[in-house]
């Protein structure tokens, strides 16, 4: 299919840990995976701590060579790139953490981090650096007046907000955000969740949206792939993998989530 | 029902540069025995302040008003020597991270054989029996064996199942658990509630089960108190809160969550 961005095929990622007696311990974090993200999708990936989402995502974003397996980016096989053609992936591939704090440099004010990334690429910003550093902060509802500000003086929810503007400085293809909600507050999560969507919206891109709760997930994604001890157990439409799961652990995941008692809710949705 | 813990009118203060803050203002709730009571709220709430005001675990400077009486004795203004005696044996508590929790260079026998010790007279060996039942209850498996384990030897959900061995060992009348499943995935979270729940229905143990997931909260809840900012926003039995929520805060915090079985336009 000619709107498919990435392709990933039969990527896997072994680590080798020294146990005691330097016995040598093989552990594979990724297993054979394969998923296609197409050209303005969300893709969510999800799964439990130590499924492999996240060093999938790593590799995905090249912060991590895969032990096999092949990565092709609009048609070109990005697996071993390096030098100028990697500059160029990370150009049109950028990462969300979840934790802002510690993915923001704290000496740094966020126009010199919203920067950062077309200082690494050596591009000069149309309009120069102050007009679109205030653009960037406008299209993720931040104040543009506080361009001169620390990540600390901000709250988590506005600290995520500088992170995301970061992620569009370079006006990326691919946005993955590794558990980029997760560590917000319901309400701000929300406020985040919309604002993604948005700016999706605005731009086109694609997510790749790293994430454990489901219910997030559903709010965000088009299409979700289900991983557990490295591989991929499903994957579909959200649609379709959320009312009819195949797999016995996608059941499980889903069995799991705690709900609201939805009489409770109906009756609350009624009477408003 | 004759109430076990009943909070009335709990302030808690500290001090600042810019002078004394309250983080906690006028909350006032109860605990009935062999029930579960649900605080909730965001970050920075209070929720975790009034749990720790209760055990009497408030950080240094922090000075507090009002009254908390557990089994109709006033715990608020006694020496922590007292304090002491009462933890552990009335009153327990549960927190998110077990691994920070457990002392990493003991075996978690002998830290559940400490707390037991602590409050029982007894002999190293009677101990140990009640170390191995104990961790049979919450579901380890060869409890014997496990016993002589440190805690990195745990998985993140059996860690919390031995915290939970361990605050249950003395059968204290009162359990706080504050947010004991927000560091575990969902399938494991479900384990541990579970767990908690047939653990209330044997020993009849009073639960204030402290998170920010108002789901969790809806699932083993009878009561809830929603805060936010220090004060109580909502009080009342959790069908009225989640189904007729009074105040506009607890309603956007209920709309706020994303429903996994929503119809949802992408």
């Amino acid at each position: 299919m000619s709107d498919v961005l990435l392709r990933v095929r039969d990527l896997t990622k072994r680590f080798t840990t020294r146990g005691p007696y330097r016995r040598k311990n093989e552990f594979t974090a990724v297993d054979g995976v394969s998923f296609d993200v197409r050209l303005g999708e969300t893709l969510a990936v999800v799964g439990e701590s130590g499924c492999g989402k996240s060093t999938s995502a790593r590799i995905v974003a090249k912060l991590m060579e895969p032990t096999s397996g092949t990565l092709e980016f609009d048609g070109e096989d990005i697996t071993h790139a390096a030098g100028a053609r990697l500059a160029r992936y990370r150009a049109k591939v950028q990462v969300v953490f979840q934790d802002p704090f510690s993915s923001l440099n704290p000496r740094h004010t966020v126009e010199r981090i919203l920067m950062a990334p077309l200082d690494y690429q050596g591009i000069a910003p149309k309009g120069g650096r102050r007009a679109h550093t205030r653009e960037l902060m406008e299209r993720v509802g931040l104040d543009p007046d506080h361009a001169h500000r620390y990540p600390a003086q901000f709250s988590g929810g506005q600290a995520q907000r500088i992170g995301i503007a970061r992620a569009l400085a370079v006006n990326p293809k691919l946005v993955i955000c590794d558990e980029a909600v997760s560590a917000l507050d319901v309400s701000v999560q929300a406020q985040i969740i919309e604002l993604l969507r948005r700016l999706q919206r605005e731009s086109g891109f694609s997510y790749i949206f790293i994430a454990h709760d489901l219910a997030v997930v559903r709010q965000l994604a088009q299409r979700v792939a289900v991983m557990n001890k490295g591989r991929i157990v499903e994957q579909g439409p959200c649609e379709e993998v959320f009312r009819a799961p195949g797999d016995p652990y996608t059941k499980t995941l889903l069995a799991a989530i705690p709900r609201i008692n939805p009489a409770w809710d109906r009756r609350r949705r009624a009477a408003r | 029902m004759s109430e076990l813990l009943v909070v009335e009118d709990l302030t808690v203060t500290f001090p600042t540069s810019r002078g004394p803050v309250d983080v906690v203002k006028d909350v006032s709730f109860a605990v009935g025995r062999n029930e579960t009571v649900g605080i909730v709220g965001e970050s920075g709430s209070g929720k975790s302040m009034t749990s720790l005001a209760v055990m009497g675990l408030l950080p240094p400077g922090a000075t507090t008003r009002g009254s908390i009486r557990l089994d109709g004795a006033e715990l608020l203004g006694r020496p922590d020597r007292e304090m002491r005696r009462v933890r552990g044996e009335q009153a327990s508590m549960i927190f998110q991270d077990p691994l920070s929790s457990l002392n990493p260079y003991y075996t978690v026998g002998l830290q559940i054989e400490e707390m037991y010790r602590a409050h029982r007279r007894c002999s190293r060996k009677e101990a140990r029996a009640v170390v191995v039942e104990a961790l049979t209850q919450v579901g380890i498996p060869e409890p014997e064996r496990r016993a002589g384990y440190y805690p990195h030897q745990f998985s993140g959900g059996q860690r919390q199942r031995v915290m939970i061995a361990m605050a249950l060992v003395c059968s204290p009348a009162l359990l706080i658990a504050d947010e004991p499943t927000t560091a575990l995935d969902v399938t494991v979270q479900a384990q541990i509630l579970g767990l908690l729940a047939g653990l209330q229905r044997e020993t009849g143990t009073g639960m204030v089960f402290v998170t920010h997931d108002l789901a969790v909260i809806s699932s083993i809840a009878t009561r809830v108190l929603v805060m936010c900012r220090g004060e109580q926003v909502e009080y009342g039995d959790a069908e009225q809160v989640f189904a007729a929520p009074r105040h506009d805060y607890t309603r956007m915090l209920l709309e706020s969550i994303p429903r996994i079985d929503d119809e949802v336009v992408l």
